[in-house]
């Protein structure tokens, strides 16, 4: 049957359309599903008690309800501030959402964009959001707001170095920065002559595994990165002023990127839509891939947020030695190894 | 959509030699040229420095959008990353830590209007003059774009010595910046 699906030839403008409208549902699906499970179901559990239970069965309708919260509510614009500036912030965030969920493959087949330049385009359009983050902090003309636009800023760059620096071992040991071509690298892969599993990178990247895990935190604002929004000393941050759709936009932003970056670690250690035991050519991964790359990205997501419900937030400057003064060192000294090991092997 | 189509639709350039015309690639370029313009004029014109520095933004992303169709996809992302991640972050950054006043600027007058125009028109002679002498005959391959792999292969075999110059000058510049900076 999956054949007869892959037979269909469409037109050009038709896989634009569909591509669209497909890039709509990879950004929301992702969020929903990882809101719901983890922010919604898992944290209660953490904490002893149920969560949302009334909304649908077990509270899955919950999500419907906070959507149609926020549409009704009030687009609010402070008086001070600079109106066309605060307007655009979260469309600049989503924007760096919607390019980086096009680099992900979920098929031998199945790709909104098959690039050169692949891994280093999410990782360049990644930083797009920071300039709509600095955008609402400095727009809202508060003061809160502000300081939080600034120490996100700080704290996004900061950790951009070992986020990028993670993924160059990655990109050292497939040989390309092409994502499709990570994800062959990893399913032709063989370990020591055993080709059984492929070569998922975790295996050989675990350092830049974890480097790029913990930059992610950081890069979505999360606890125990969570200084730029601290609710205790600055309300909620560049959020302060934001309120309705606006707000949503970020929170969607916000999650939608926890679940791109969770699939793009997916992708790139555990080896993306593939699993073992099966040609990677096969017509059936164009079928079975997204589910299998979803596992994948659920079960990165779910590392995520067990830290970030269980650690207690960073001071600003122990924040700050974390990256330049552990981080990037760390993945200088892994990819100075992987480049070693690659040359010798 | 891969590259490959990607580029085979984008690939007019030579349409001036004879080729056919690409319609979608004139109109996308036509499109990114306009807002640049637009946008490099409002930047200049603007007394907001938070807007001229947004206005930045958008020249800096046509910029990357044009090397993309001409096929330069590495340079295109780049300049994306380090241009509109970084420096333009950097400005911002350095805007609202030092900047007291909200809004309009009183003191972004322009009062070295014309010196400014005088370099600008400078500058974009040596350019016009440097690129057009040496890329007048060149033609754009309509294969495929150029493969990052290749751009490495050049820049460490061919291009070693400006290489490891830039590298230099770069680590200069960090240097000097951290001595300024400390005082003393």
């Amino acid at each position: 049957m999956s054949s007869a699906i892959l037979a269909i030839e469409l037109a050009y403008w038709q896989q634009t359309v569909l591509r669209a409208l497909l890039g709509l549902v990879a950004v929301l699906l992702p969020a929903g599903t990882l809101v719901y499970l983890f922010l919604f179901k898992m944290m209660s559990f953490m904490q002893s008690r149920l969560g949302p239970m009334e909304t649908g069965p077990y509270g899955s309708l919950q999500l419907l309800a906070e959507v149609g919260k926020f549409l009704q509510k009030e687009d609010l614009i402070p008086a001070a501030a600079d109106r066309v500036v605060f307007k655009l912030a979260p469309f600049v965030v989503l924007i760096s959402t919607f390019l980086l969920v096009l680099v992900i493959p979920a098929g031998p087949d199945l790709w909104f964009i098959d690039i050169d330049t692949g891994i280093f385009l999410a990782l360049a359009v990644s930083s797009i959001s920071v300039i709509g983050i600095l955008m609402a902090g400095w727009a809202s003309a508060s003061k809160y707001s502000l300081i939080g636009g600034l120490r996100a800023a700080g704290q996004l760059v900061a950790y951009e170095l070992p986020l990028v620096l993670a993924v160059m071992g990655v990109v050292i040991q497939a040989g390309t920065l092409n994502v499709q071509g990570i994800v062959m690298a990893q399913a032709s892969g063989e370990i020591f002559g055993w080709g059984g599993i492929g070569n998922p990178f975790i295996l050989t990247q675990f350092v830049g595994f974890a480097i790029f895990l913990i930059a992610v935190q950081a890069e979505l604002t999360q606890p125990p990165f969570d200084m730029p929004v601290a609710e205790s000393e600055l309300v909620t941050g560049y959020l302060t002023e934001y309120s309705g759709l606006r707000f949503l936009m970020f929170f969607i932003g916000e999650f939608a990127t926890a679940g791109i970056f969770s699939a793009l670690a997916a992708t790139m250690f555990l080896g993306g839509w593939y699993v073992p035991g099966l040609d990677p050519t096969d017509n059936l991964f164009n079928v079975i891939g997204p589910l299998v790359l979803i596992g994948k990205m659920v079960l990165v997501a779910f590392l995520i947020f067990w830290f970030r419900f269980t650690y207690p937030r960073f001071r600003e400057d122990q924040l700050q030695q974390l990256a330049w003064k552990f981080l990037i060192p760390l993945s200088l000294v892994n990819i100075v190894a992987t480049g070693v090991l690659k040359v010798v092997f | 959509m891969s590259t490959s189509t990607l580029f085979a639709a984008t690939s007019g350039f030579d349409s001036l030699t004879g080729g056919e015309v690409m319609v979608a690639q004139n109109i996308a370029f036509a499109i990114m040229a306009v807002t640049m313009l637009v946008s490099a004029v409002r930047m200049v014109t603007t007394r907001n420095v938070v807007h001229a520095a947004l206005y930045l933004v958008i020249v800096l992303a046509g910029a990357a959008g044009i090397f993309i169709l001409l096929g330069a996809e590495f340079v295109g992302v780049t300049q994306v990353m380090v241009y509109i991640g970084a420096i333009v972050v950097l400005f911002l950054f350095g805007i609202m830590l030092t900047k007291g006043s909200f809004g309009d600027d009183d003191g972004v007058d322009g009062e070295r209007r014309s010196m400014a125009a005088m370099v600008g028109a400078l500058v974009l002679a040596v350019m016009a003059a440097a690129l057009i002498d040496t890329f007048r005959d060149a033609e754009l391959s309509r294969a495929q774009p150029s493969l990052t792999a290749d751009i490495g292969d050049l820049i460490f075999s061919q291009y070693i010595v400006p290489f490891e110059a830039i590298s230099v000058l770069l680590l200069a510049a960090l240097i000097g910046a951290i001595v300024v900076a400390r005082g003393d």
